[in-house]
């Protein structure tokens, strides 16, 4: 009733406002900068006259939440994005249709462990990233630091304050790289890691962008980054360079097709288009600047190009998806509690802990010694233990609608525990850390 | 004569008559419900049911026990009171100088300083880190010379730091405004009763502008508290708006949580707005006469001149600090880890040219219709409320202010939900496909500015003179025509120019609602060009030229009602 009511004011008011819909045009939602998909779409629609291509860009978030607001018939037509948590959720929703004829045969079905399409064919690899280590030259030149090359680098002291990631529940690539690290190193000693590493930062960022952003513009001298947003602006002339540590995972960028799509057909001929020979060639224009999914026997790869297949074979680390999807709450939740929300503290510990190390070095203590073993522990311990994070119950409560009080009393009761703990340990560690460094004087 | 009325005694509305006000306030609630209550309740009502369906309070108590979310709290508190003060040190003396004194240059200053309004603030802080960040120029020279950096952008004092001279200019525009008003004549008659200077200041002008100064600082209090966007690009996640924000955004995550923080920022925003209301109640501002001599305009001595310019130039240098960066980026082709870009290119204004003409286009279209609808709306519900004794009609005043402490996330997906399916008849067309929801939403979310500029241009307007053109014969509809509408002009622009420049660097709305490249405007091709390396010059190009586009409609704004102020006075004069 009521929404009769607004259609006939709206009739009333805006009649013959908007354009109607064209036939042979497919609406493509991306999170993709304009770089990539103005090139798509031009050359798509030079190879395909008579099918205009529409880019509609949001960011992965606005565009889930633009998908499920619209009725079938209505939505746009190809969904095509980085993260695949994105897409998952989409394809629960039934808002994602299986288009297996787009594939292309001649990509390899795994790139390293990990499968280049979803198991259940929702959404298909279209390139592929890499997760690692960029730094800006003139940064690290004024700062009289070496290039990392490996996570275990950017635990170490001259790091202090110089180190930039975003927060994986905010980026889904940054989850991958820190899920990355806990496969590579099991979950306690990952979790110490990166909470060393973490203890170094100087911003936990709210957007994957701002850390390349960032570290191009000289804000941070080190960030933890994928690929190609770090190729592209070493392409582009920023003076910025970047490693692949032997820790990490080669993962696909997704393509998929809307369920209820206005136009299945011409969507699907796009689809097949970005993974052909030439769709592929794109990748590597400068900037772009990302990985292919087809053998370079097939393309002309510039000369120096990282191949990703090689990446894939010298990396340590086995990437098991559906560990990583079962645990994936958890990680994020446990990351926000402990350091995103929680810096502050954590770099104070680590400031002092870092000072308590090198008077000891110079001076040493046995008492101090303990003291100090003890901040650390106390500073780079996850609050979650490896034994729990299998426990099937405990991760079953991460399941659970957040819309049920008594759950979300549950879980928010239990961040707020991991929050006050995070905070009294690194305030804990710090005291430690400062009374090692006076006992080595 | 003229006769000052600072009577603490409320002035008693004239009884309504007619039907005019019931249809007025009738339509503007239709429009509050439809456009705002009711797409933002099917959003929020998710803070208050269980998974079932039933009603709950529980997730209120769950908020309340969380450590983060009570610092946050005051951490958004702090911040925003901190911003409020600051902007108040920056407004104040600008808008005395200019208003008070001759001095050249006076209306440069004033559009100069509603320029921080028109740069989008995630922009603004981009451009703010380049300047004044880690190793921005100012760090990076000071490094340099003295071996000192100052980390003036970090943490809650950089927030605030953003904040202050992002928002100021609400306190300038609507204290300019208000302090025109004040009749000369409540100077001359302070001066022949012997207060001079600061005392003249403190006991007459500031409590004769004190509407104004009130309607500009508590939208300045609601906008930081409310502020997402510099808090999120400065990485400081332990305030309210950007845990909202966390929570409500993360992919396929349903957390209530989230909504009940948008449910306390919206009752704490029209807390804010309530005491401010409230410390007006009962005071009467209104002087009787207008167009006669506005304050005085004196010349300075020469030391006050140099004081003043000193002042002046130390605001307008940090003030215009992003507009600096942003125009160095605009036109640098590799700008890192260096006080100025290492080489410079007009390429990427060529770029902006060929791909973005019709994103101006389309800012100018929706911004001046929303504002314009802002302006009328605001105008209409001013007059209900201090003219006319409808019952309730102090709750479209609510309502409408709450539009500001709604996240433009929220509103944005409540228009999605509402008009699901609705389509234009005659076509297959949605209505949310269209561009007319993207400009409601401008216009419900920039109406509390326009709304409280035009209540403090009535507050100012003696009832005396409408009811002299009463009883002159005059009809009510043409006495708001020709009498109390040209009084509040000076008000109205400025709650203009506020919306219009405030909805044209909208973005969390804009980013849900464009669904093709066409309806675009400029703040969202910002945005989009800046996701990239390779788009940060065409995106800095592009807010340079939203800055020109936007400070040019601002500048000829104020040209015209100096001139139309102009004719008044001559008039009057003859």
């Amino acid at each position: 009733m009521q929404r009769s009511i607004v259609a006939a004011a709206f009739a009333a008011g805006f009649c013959g406002l908007a354009l109607p819909a064209i036939a042979g045009q497919v609406t493509v939602i991306t999170s993709f900068p304009k770089e990539l998909t103005t090139a798509y779409q031009k050359a798509f629609e030079a190879a395909h006259p008579g099918i205009k291509i529409e880019i509609l860009n949001k960011n992965t978030t606005a565009a889930v939440a633009y998908i499920r607001e619209l009725p079938e018939g209505q939505r746009p037509d190809v969904m095509w994005a980085s993260a695949p948590d994105a897409f998952e959720v989409l394809a629960s929703y039934q808002l994602l249709q299986k288009a297996p004829e787009v594939v292309n045969k001649s990509a390899p079905e795994k790139i390293g462990n990990y499968p280049l399409n979803d198991p259940k064919g929702m959404y298909y690899g279209q390139a592929l990233a890499g997760y690692g280590i960029s730094w800006n030259t003139r940064y690290i030149k004024a700062h009289k630091l070496a290039a990392p090359r490996e996570w275990s680098d950017l635990t170490r002291p001259e790091y202090f304050g110089h180190v930039a990631i975003s927060s994986p529940s905010r980026s889904g690539t940054t989850q991958l790289t820190v899920e990355t690290i806990l496969q590579g190193e099991g979950w306690d000693k990952g979790w110490s890691q990166l909470l060393q590493i973490m203890g170094n930062a100087a911003a936990v960022t709210d957007r994957s962008f701002a850390v390349p952003d960032g570290v191009n513009n000289g804000q941070y001298g080190i960030g933890i980054v994928i690929d190609f947003l770090a190729l592209a602006g070493k392409y582009s002339g920023y003076p910025v360079d970047f490693t692949y540590p032997s820790m990490t995972a080669v993962v696909p960028a997704n393509i998929a097709l809307v369920a209820g799509a206005k136009n299945a057909a011409e969507a699907k001929q796009f689809m097949a288009y970005t993974m052909s020979a030439a769709g592929q060639q794109i990748l590597f224009d400068p900037k772009i600047g990302r990985l292919p999914i087809l053998p370079y026997s097939m393309l002309k790869a510039p000369a120096g190009y990282p191949v990703p297949q090689d990446i894939a074979k010298r990396a340590k680390v086995q990437f098991n998806t559906e560990l990583s999807g079962q645990r994936y709450p958890v990680v994020i939740s446990l990351f926000d509690q402990m350091v995103t929300f929680r810096l502050k503290e954590l770099q104070a510990a680590t400031k002092s802990i870092h000072e308590a190390t090198a008077a000891l070095k110079a001076r040493p203590n046995a008492r101090g010694s303990e003291l100090l073993a003890q901040a650390r522990s106390l500073a780079y311990t996850p609050l979650v233990g490896a034994d729990n994070v299998k426990n099937p119950e405990f991760l079953e409560l991460f399941r659970k609608s957040r819309r049920d009080v008594a759950v979300a009393k549950e879980l928010t009761g239990m961040e707020q525990l991991w929050s006050e703990k995070a905070r009294a340990n690194y305030v804990r560690a710090k005291q430690l850390a400062d009374e090692a460094r006076g006992l080595a004087r | 004569m003229p006769v000052a009325h600072l009577s603490t005694a409320a002035r008693a509305p004239r009884a309504s008559a007619g039907l005019g006000p019931w249809i007025a306030f009738a339509l503007i609630l239709a429009f509050l419900l439809v456009f705002l209550i009711l797409p933002v309740g099917t959003v929020i009502y998710t803070a208050f049911v269980t998974d079932t369906g039933a009603l709950t309070v529980g997730h209120f108590g769950n908020f309340f026990d969380q450590l983060v979310f009570r610092e946050s709290f005051f951490n958004s508190l702090w911040v925003a009171l901190a911003s409020t003060f600051f902007a108040s040190v920056i407004a104040l003396p600008l808008a005395y100088l200019t208003v008070r004194f001759e001095f050249r240059g006076a209306l440069l200053i004033q559009t100069l300083g509603v320029l921080p309004l028109i740069m989008p603030p995630f922009v603004g802080a981009v451009a703010l880190q380049l300047i004044f960040g880690r190793s921005g120029s100012v760090n990076l020279l000071l490094n340099d010379w003295f071996d000192i950096t100052i980390p003036i952008m970090d943490g809650l004092v950089g927030v605030t730091f953003v904040e202050s001279i992002h928002y100021f200019p609400f306190i300038l525009l609507n204290l300019v405004a208000a302090m025109r008003n004040i009749d000369g004549a409540m100077e001359e008659s302070a001066l022949n009763l012997g207060a001079r200077g600061w005392r003249l200041f403190r006991c007459v002008i500031f409590p004769l502008a004190m509407p104004g100064y009130l309607a500009g600082a508590a939208l300045v209090f609601v906008k930081v508290f409310d502020d997402l966007g510099t808090p999120l690009v400065m990485g400081v996640t332990n305030m309210l708006a950007p845990q909202a924000y966390l929570r409500i955004t993360s992919v396929g995550v349903d957390d209530p949580l989230g909504y009940v923080i948008s449910v306390i920022m919206i009752v704490f925003s029209i807390l804010a707005l309530w005491l401010a209301a409230r410390v007006m109640k009962g005071k009467d501002y209104a002087t009787l006469q207008k167009g006669g001599g506005a304050l005085q305009k004196r010349r300075l001595s020469k030391w006050e001149a140099l004081l003043a310019y000193g002042w002046i130039a130390l605001v307008l240098a940090v003030v215009l600090a992003p507009h600096v960066g942003i125009l160095l980026m605009s036109l640098a082709q590799v700008w890192s880890f260096s006080v100025l870009p290492d080489s410079y290119t007009l390429a990427h204004y060529a770029t902006v040219f060929s791909d973005a003409r019709g994103m101006m286009a389309n800012t100018l279209l929706y911004c001046v219709l929303a504002a314009g609808l802002d302006v009328v709306i605001g105008t209409a519900i001013a007059y209900l409320i201090l003219r006319t004794r409808l019952p309730a009609r102090q709750w479209l005043d609510w309502l409408a202010s709450a539009a500001l402490a709604i996240p433009g996330l929220v509103l944005a997906i409540g228009y999605l939900r509402l008009f699901k399916g609705v389509t234009l008849p005659g076509s297959d067309q949605l209505v949310v496909q269209t561009w007319v929801l993207i400009m409601l939403a401008y216009a419900v979310r920039r109406l509390p500015y326009a709304l409280r500029s035009c209540m403090a241009a009535l507050q100012q307007v003696h009832v005396s003179l409408e009811e002299a053109a009463q009883s002159v014969g005059a009809s009510r509809l043409s006495t708001i025509r020709r009498v109390t509408v040209p009084l509040m002009a000076g008000g109205i622009l400025a709650g203009f120019v506020t919306s219009f420049i405030t909805a044209a660097v909208e973005l969390s709305a804009t980013l849900v609602l464009v669904s093709t490249e066409s309806q675009a405007p400029m703040s969202l091709g910002i945005y989009l060009y800046m996701q990239s390396i390779a788009g940060r010059g065409p995106g800095a190009a592009l807010g340079v030229l939203a800055v020109l586009v936007v400070g040019l409609g601002t500048y000829f704004s104020h040209r015209f009602v100096e001139r139309s102020r102009a004719t008044v006075a001559s008039s009057a004069k003859a």
